[in-house]
């Protein structure tokens, strides 16, 4: 180095010490800045390869090596780019480009090396998401037209998707196929979502975080076939102890005067 | 023909390699090694992994797969032998716009750039660590340029390749060495299990002439300690990267490759001088 291209030693001994730890500082928090500023939130349209972990899961076990983009036949994986939507670096799928076609022995599961992807998933029992009729007023078949390419696209047709037929009253003598989504066999393949001959989709799939209702398991449909009528209600580990239920009331309102009235 | 400066065109070579052998496991089906620099399988047996990065998955409080923490280990275990940031010097795509940026400075000999000592990437290792433990996922791989660059390479050319001028303006203008040498967490790490890895830089006292042109090639000049390389007879820092530099500019064939255990020098006087040394 040419004398005088180097600092002086003062000035160097200087430059590394506390100002040093000062850029340290700066610089770790910059990271840490940009870090809580990238997108954490899951984009809606964000779908994960079959056998994903829940999604925080998924998030803090993913390597981003994309082995499984690797593995997958069809090329419908891909790694999220820098400024995606979806958490850089993580695979992703978009149905309307390439749909996950369930490969018998799920190569892109089997593939992750770090348990994010479950690689022992069966692919009937991948939630990759749910597919949602979003546009009930412009699917076709709501409109009374034959249509059904999503359910002639489902690879578990009249599983996971379902025609339910109805008499359609406009006309008095055509019925309606309607497409309905079972939402306990839905993998969340996203064919219904590719095959839609709309411009834009009517039918897509939903991460299941945000396409299904919380807290379904406290009601009983008691009308229903397949339910099982017990009777039983799962007990509360101890019953409230009441030595004065009129004054427990009391403090409630009355709602005794309520049962009461006609 | 025997090149000038061997080591250099081999690095260059290797990086190259790794990144054309893993491009093409993704696109054109090589099953010689799939995956990236962050977890790989070879030859569809053989896994490795980024210890750096399962540690940060491990303070997020989450156990990854077996398959990935044995390739962990495998990792570990190669750069132990090797010299934990021989990863720096001979895999890492950065370490060419490092060594670019070094290329730069010399020839506009910018002013007022900051310093810090190595010892920062320590502390953004720690500190990254901390992060992912906070917020519940890898911290340093949700930023990593290194990440970034390597992902673009390997998978599709895009957004990642801004790390290229990004770090050249830092390393050039603002922080000397600034990425490599002072922040990089990852090379943090590495010098770290550098600190006890056999493979390590051997010097030979009696061959010196102290003209300090090792010291103006490495980009970690700290390491070279003469006191130290005098009485233990090799370059003891887990900072260093064996990356040879001053193997190949040495004028006075001082420097040569060994491990930390004995000298692998190609003049018997040498070698021989060096075991006293260590002795």
């Amino acid at each position: 180095m040419a004398p005088g291209g180097r600092p002086s030693l003062s000035r160097r001994g200087f430059l590394t010490g506390f100002p040093a730890r000062n850029a340290a500082l700066a610089a770790t928090g910059g990271l840490l800045a940009a870090h809580v500023a990238r997108p954490e939130a899951r984009a809606a349209g964000t779908l994960r390869p079959p056998g994903a972990q829940p999604e925080g899961d998924f998030l803090a076990t993913c390597l981003k090596c994309g082995q499984c983009v690797s593995a997958c036949p069809f090329y419908a994986l891909r790694l999220a780019r820098p400024g995606a939507a979806h958490a850089i670096g993580t695979p992703y799928f978009e149905p309307r480009e390439i749909a996950c076609q369930m490969c018998e022995g799920v190569p892109c599961a089997r593939a992750c090396p770090s348990g994010a992807l479950d690689a022992a998933v069966a692919i009937k029992d991948a939630r990759m998401g749910i597919a949602v009729l979003v546009d009930q007023e412009n699917c076709l078949a709501y409109l009374g037209l034959r249509c059904e390419a999503c359910y002639r696209a489902c690879p578990m047709s009249g599983e996971a998707i379902q025609l339910e037929f109805s008499s359609q009253a406009r006309t008095g003598k055509h019925a309606f196929f309607l497409p309905k989504v079972r939402g306990d066999t839905c993998t969340g393949c996203g064919r219904c979502e590719n095959a839609c001959v709309m411009d834009s989709p009517a039918i897509r799939v939903l991460p299941r975080e945000i396409a299904v209702a919380q807290g379904a398991e406290s009601y009983r449909i008691g009308w229903r076939e397949d339910a099982v009528i017990t009777g039983d209600f799962p007990a509360a580990e101890q019953a409230p102890a009441v030595d004065n239920l009129d004054a427990v009331l009391q403090s409630m309102g009355d709602t005794r005067a309520l049962e009461d009235s006609p | 023909m025997r090149a000038r400066y061997p080591y250099l065109v081999a690095r260059r070579l290797a990086q190259a390699s790794v990144i054309a052998v893993l491009w093409g496991g993704a696109h054109l089906g090589w099953s010689l090694a799939r995956g990236d620099l962050s977890s790989t399988l070879l030859l569809g047996t053989v896994p490795l992994s980024d210890p750096f990065a399962l540690l940060q998955v491990l303070a997020t409080g989450h156990l990854p797969a077996t398959t990935a923490l044995l390739g962990g280990a495998l990792t570990l275990g190669a750069y132990w032998l090797l010299g934990g940031r021989a990863w720096c010097a001979w895999v890492c795509p950065v370490n060419p716009v490092a060594d670019m940026a070094g290329w730069l400075r010399r020839r506009l000999s910018p002013r007022g750039l900051l310093e810090i000592d190595g010892e920062a990437r320590l502390w953004v290792a720690a500190g990254l660590l901390a992060l992912s433990a906070i917020v519940g996922t890898p911290a340093f791989e949700a930023v990593s340029p290194i990440g970034a660059l390597q992902r673009d390479l390997v998978y599709g050319l895009g957004a990642g390749l801004l790390v290229v001028p990004l770090l050249l303006l830092l390393d050039t203008l603002v922080l000397r060495h600034g990425w490599c040498g002072s922040l990089c967490p990852l090379g943090g790490f590495w010098s770290v299990v550098g600190a006890a890895s056999v493979v390590r830089v051997r010097f030979d006292v009696a061959r010196c002439d102290r003209c300090g042109d090792c010291a103006i090639v490495c980009p970690e000049s700290q390491v070279l300690r003469f006191g130290d390389m005098e009485r233990t007879g090799l370059v003891r820092s887990g900072d260093c990267s064996n990356c040879m530099r001053c193997v190949e500019v040495c004028p006075r064939d001082a420097l040569h490759l060994g491990t930390r255990f004995h000298s692998n020098s190609h003049s018997p006087e040498g070698s021989e001088n060096a075991t006293r040394q260590s002795a």
